[in-house]
């Protein structure tokens, strides 16, 4: 897209405290036309205040937004600016009146005459696949169409940013699935920016072109989805990108790039530029965990320790398996495979991943969120 | 039994041949507990709204000075209304007591209480994310006013109604600042009062079937708003 690399909103040294407690410190935000941000991190890591206070609708301590390069100020054009956007937050909250009447509502308040609201409203409820049902009252929609409704009522204003504070929540994934799509096309036919609130994995990945990572308040990853997926900054993150695995450790020695790291029960080895003494996680994925026989011919690899087998369960099409080798890792294996080794209960094992596949998280001096 | 067979009687022939004077009085009545109700819901409802809406020190005592409001006892209230419109009072100057206006006063001190505290309660029950949403969709602040008090629309007009109630139906602060003068500031609770202290029962019944079919009406319309406000 064209437009991409010309910024709407930009944000600068946004600072919001809630009883005299700062909650948000945000140096510096860009959010480009036309561009999906998935907003990700703990509760209560400050989302929804981001959200919120880039609306001007909390009060702010300090910082600056822009508008497309000026200055949006808290008195004069904060409405104007204020109309460009559209939020949805996380309850539907429709009104007590018909499905219409709710869709129009943004309008009204814009004073726009009779019949354009009649034309906008018919396209929003048609993109959010609402046409007929402009008629019924707000109050008997089931809970997917209720927040179909008040996406609609959010879009009929053509806003040029939509920000979402988790949209889907609290629906069953079928419906979940069809709102993100219909949502989506939507926001692509009418080109809007958007910001959403999500814990959804795959939802973050399939929509967003980049992934912002909030923790305690502050932006502390910024990028591509491939980027988060890969580069988890902190403990929650790499459990959110699914690496199930996390072992408490310390460096004890670093040679040639590899670090050898102390855990509770054992040493592996990872990649990393971290000093001796330092204080780290180690992240894997389970994926990358291979499971062999003990009676495996030829010599033991890196990071290869002998395991039992101590739990197993379900997790979707694989299996899910808990590992003791002193300290605990999890593995997925397909049922076929599983088989396949003659694993049961309490097997005796080679559990291995690769050097590369350990991902370190430093620890904060704070204390570390997330776990 | 005779007694109330024939007091019936005499009222159902009353009211079929619209007598003249009773008429007056009802009319009288709907017209001053109308007014006063007007008057509260104006003050009631944004004063209500404000209080409800508004974050300030000491909002607590302010909403339970309200609610105590809503069983202020007429008698009271007449009371009060009368020292302050009394000739010698602070108010004497207007020379409005024993007029209907007077009744307006007091009537309206009545039921504004109870119109401010059901919209507080109306408007605290609100969802409280519903404002800034409306903030979100891009209203003025005055804008999100209007749309909360339209979402509270249905406990409201049970609050309207209610005061309504209480002052159709009230006999102290009427009789007290009114006078129950003769076709000027009788209604029906002081001439249900006075016919029958004199004893005549058929026109204090035939007042008292209008009076309980105001009420009734009144509760009737109540009871289908707040039918209809049982949502899902």
């Amino acid at each position: 897209m064209s437009g991409k690399d010309r910024v709407i909103i930009e944000l600068s040294d946004l600072e919001v405290e809630r009883g005299g407690v700062p909650v948000l410190a945000i140096p510096s935000f860009r959010l480009h036309e036309g561009e999906f941000v998935s907003l990700v991190g703990p509760n209560g890591c400050g989302k929804s205040t981001l959200l919120l206070s880039m609306m001007g609708l909390l009060r702010r301590k300090g910082g600056r937004i822009f508008y497309r390069g000026k200055e949006v100020h808290s008195s004069g054009d904060a409405l104007a600016f204020r109309r460009r956007i559209a939020m949805v937050l996380q309850e539907p909250l429709l009104f007590d009146a018909t499905v219409h009447e709710n869709v129009a509502s943004g309008l009204k308040m814009r004073g726009l005459r009779r019949k354009e609201i009649g034309e906008k409203v018919a396209l929003a409820l048609e993109r959010l696949r609402l046409a007929g049902m402009g008629h019924r009252s707000a109050r008997k929609l089931s809970g997917g169409e209720a927040r179909r409704v008040s996406l609609a009522r959010a879009l009929a204003v053509e806003p040029e940013v939509l920000l979402l504070d988790e949209p889907f929540s609290n629906l069953d994934p079928p419906t979940r699935h069809d709102i993100a799509e219909d949502l989506e096309k939507s926001m692509r036919a009418a080109r809007v920016a958007a910001i959403m609130v999500t814990h959804d994995q795959s939802e973050a990945l399939r929509l967003s072109d980049r992934i912002v990572v909030m923790d305690e308040g502050e932006i502390v990853q910024c990028g591509i989805p491939a980027a988060v997926m890969n580069d988890p900054p902190n403990v929650f993150m790499a459990r959110w990108v699914g690496m199930e695995t996390i072992l408490d450790g310390i460096v004890k020695e670093r040679a040639h790039g590899v670090l050898r790291v102390a855990v509770d029960g054992g040493e592996i080895e990872a990649m990393g530029e971290e000093s001796p003494g330092k204080e780290v996680y180690c992240c894997i994925r389970p994926e990358n965990v291979t499971v062999e026989r003990r009676d495996k011919p030829g010599p033991p690899g890196r990071n290869a320790f002998p395991a039992k087998l101590v739990d197993v369960s379900a997790a979707g099409t694989f299996l899910r398996v808990n590992l003791d080798c002193g300290f605990e890792l999890v593995s997925y294996l397909t049922p076929e495979s599983f088989a396949g080794l003659g694993l049961h209960d309490k097997s005796e094992v080679i559990a291995s991943f690769p050097v590369a596949a350990v991902h370190l998280v430093r620890k904060r001096a704070k204390g570390a969120r997330g776990d | 039994m005779d007694l109330i067979l024939q007091g019936i009687a005499q009222a159902l022939h009353l009211l079929w041949s619209l007598d003249r004077e009773v008429l007056a009085i009802t009319l009288l009545s709907l017209e001053v507990s109308g007014a006063a109700t007007a008057i509260s819901v104006v003050i009631g409802i944004s004063l209500g709204t404000a209080i409800a809406l508004a974050p300030f020190w000491g909002k607590q005592l302010v909403v339970s000075v309200v609610n105590t409001g809503m069983g202020l006892p007429p008698v009271v209230v007449g009371l009060f209304v009368s020292i302050l419109l009394w000739r010698s009072g602070p108010l004497g100057f207007l020379g409005i007591l024993y007029t209907p206006a007077a009744i307006v006063i007091a009537q309206s001190i009545i039921a504004t209480p109870i119109v401010m505290g059901i919209t507080i309660g109306a408007m605290q029950n609100l969802p409280p994310n519903l404002r800034l949403q409306i903030l979100a969709l891009g209203a003025t602040r005055w804008q999100m006013v209007w749309w909360l008090v339209k979402e509270a629309r249905l406990p409201l007009m049970a609050g309207v109604m209610a005061g309504f109630g209480g002052v159709i139906s009230e006999v102290g602060a009427s009789i007290m600042v009114g006078g129950n003068v003769k076709g000027y500031t009788r209604v029906l609770t002081t001439a249900t009062v006075m016919e029958t202290g004199r004893g005549n029962f058929d026109i204090a019944i035939a007042l008292s079937v209008i009076l309980l079919a105001l009420c009734l009406s009144v509760n009737y319309l109540l009871t289908m708003v707040q039918q209809r406000d049982r949502p899902r």
